[in-house]
């Protein structure tokens, strides 16, 4: 009887997969259109009006036109990394979020090394961009994914130094874990954006630099690169490059989420705002956390390549190598460590 | 009782059935990898070598998942795959290599291969042979397997318990090495270029209008 139950549990994974996939494809097409409104609203634009009301079902009407167009493969590229480059960037993406709590003990995989893996699968991220960049057989391509692999791989380590903080305030790799840590008495003042604020700060700016968002866009700069990894792609693999992106825009927004801002707990403990389903606070978070990254690309001219660098390895490296050891220390001397 | 043994009975199916999904995986992983590994040293693009030497990294990692020891398959994927193959990648696209040039020599470095192969399987084996449990470690899981703290204790505590205190010389001495070696690369890259015009942050920022403007008044017809 037991392969059966085997079976069923495997069909119910599926299920819940999908919906999730479902879900979240869904959300990013609003929130693709959000950051196009947002966009237009600071240059006071319109921004996409025509299909829908208030142009709501622009971005399925994008997704009609790319599936519809034609894919053309240069005659010089590797055919079979040019195919697969957009395929490991999207399903990387969407990988990350099997281990991502929506609400409390609403996950796919509740590993106990939940963060780990959304780290890695991230880090993963960019071998699309390398291998689009260098099976396209084109300069600008080229040179982005050059760029590219420098600058994901400088700002990873600094996000990871942020990470270990986090850790080591709640005691636990696991995402559910840290989210329950901040649970407290105060709400939102429990949350570990506050004592651990610079580090906020820091992870919210190399999480736009790990995301390629602007403004360091570098690998996209259309003054420099046309259209950086992406300028030979077209139709469905662009398609599916530009929702691996927002994707993973969506996956730093949930982990700044669940890190700082306390996943799914409602802001203000008392009665009428715990009577809303943890999912609800969870989605207004990342709709905050994305609001800041379409501001961002918004108001903030684009960075030049050294001071990238410069930022990454000479700003950000140093200081949150020193909150490592003065977190360790505050916790270790104040007796508040987490056992 | 009938039902306490259909239940054992089912326990053991599904325990069966779980070890054969194991091995199922077990098998997957270890084909890919030793496949992927095979392809990295016969591929002819050196491109095409490292991408299939991070499918063999991934694969190591998906082993290290199915033995249970999720933060060290975890780890190889961050360190291997998400930054050192990377630099591999960046450096090998870099590189214009000549393909045929390539080809022509491979035969000859074939005996140096396979003596450098061998050494290793010698090296491997003697390790193997050689394979002791530390002192300790071996007490300190029965004495939590007996308070039946195995599944309470994740894999990235029981690494630190021992990592952080009865290996703490040896840890310490890991971070020495990869330190030097750190400074050994600064150094031999570093160069002060006489030339060059540098940025200035701090002096830029301190930058202020009244240091940087004059505002004259200019006359008109009498200029400066």
């Amino acid at each position: 009887m037991s392969w059966q139950d085997t079976l069923l549990q495997v069909l119910i994974i599926i299920g819940q997969s999908l919906a999730l996939l479902v879900a979240l494809l869904i959300f990013i097409a609003y929130i693709l259109l959000a950051d196009r409104k947002v966009w237009a609203a600071v240059q006071m634009r319109r921004g996409p009006n025509v299909v829908g009301p208030f142009g709501l079902f622009q971005s399925f009407a994008d997704l009609l036109k790319f599936v519809l167009k034609e894919p053309t493969i240069p005659a010089g590229s590797n055919k079979v990394l040019f195919l697969l480059a957009p395929l490991v960037t999207c399903v990387l993406a969407l990988a990350a979020w099997a281990v991502v709590p929506i609400a409390d003990g609403w996950v796919i995989a509740d590993i106990n090394v939940g963060v780990l893996y959304i780290f890695a699968i991230s880090s993963l991220g960019v071998y699309g961009i390398i291998m689009g960049g260098w099976a396209s057989n084109s300069k600008y391509p080229f040179l982005a994914a050059l760029r590219s692999a420098a600058q994901m791989v400088s700002y990873e380590v600094s996000i990871g130094f942020v990470i270990i903080t986090v850790l080591m305030c709640a005691g636990s790799l696991n995402l559910s874990g840290i989210v329950e840590a901040q649970n407290g008495r105060f709400g939102l003042l429990n949350w570990y954006f506050l004592p651990l604020l610079p580090m906020f700060v820091i992870f919210f700016i190399s999480a736009l630099a790990e995301t390629n968002r602007p403004p360091f866009d570098l690998v996209e700069a259309e003054s420099e690169l046309v259209a950086g990894f992406m300028t030979e792609y077209g139709s469905t693999p662009y398609l599916l490059f530009m929702l691996g992106e927002y994707v993973a825009i969506m996956t730093m927004c949930a982990m700044g989420t669940i890190l700082f801002l306390g996943g799914w707990l409602s802001p203000l403990p008392f009665a009428p705002f715990t009577w809303v389903p943890g999912v609800v606070w969870f989605v207004l978070k990342l709709c905050f956390m994305f609001f800041l990254f379409a501001m961002a690309k918004a108001i903030v001219p684009r960075y030049r390549y050294d001071q990238l660098m410069r930022l990454g390895w000479k700003v950000f490296l140093p200081i949150s190598l020193i909150a490592v050891v003065v977190v360790a220390s505050v916790l270790h001397f104040t007796g508040t460590a987490p056992q | 009782m009938l039902g306490g043994a259909n239940e054992r009975e089912t326990g053991a199916q599904r325990g069966a059935l779980r070890m054969s999904v194991a091995a199922v995986f077990f098998y997957l992983f270890a084909f890919v990898l030793v496949g992927s590994a095979f392809m990295v040293i016969s591929s002819r693009n050196p491109v095409q070598s490292v991408l299939f030497l991070i499918l063999a990294f991934v694969n190591a990692a998906g082993l290290f998942l199915l033995i249970g020891a999720e933060f060290l398959g975890l780890i190889l994927v961050v360190v291997y795959v998400g930054a050192v193959a990377v630099l591999f990648l960046f450096v090998v696209m870099m590189l214009d290599v000549d393909f045929v040039e390539l080809r022509q020599g491979f035969l000859q470095y074939l005996p140096v291969g396979v003596l450098v192969g061998l050494i290793f399987l010698a090296e491997l084996v003697l390790v193997v042979g050689a394979w002791a449990t530390g002192p300790g470690i071996s007490a300190a899981v029965s004495a939590s397997a007996a308070q039946g703290q195995v599944a309470e204790v994740g894999n990235v505590q029981a690494i630190a318990r021992v990592l952080y205190t009865d290996y703490i010389y040896f840890f310490q001495a890991a971070g020495f090495v990869l330190l030097v070696a750190m400074i050994g690369a600064i150094v031999l890259t570093l160069r002060h270029k006489v030339n060059v015009k540098r940025q200035n942050i701090s002096a830029q920022v301190a930058r202020t209008p009244e240091a940087a403007m004059k505002v004259v008044k200019v006359r008109p017809g009498q200029g400066l």
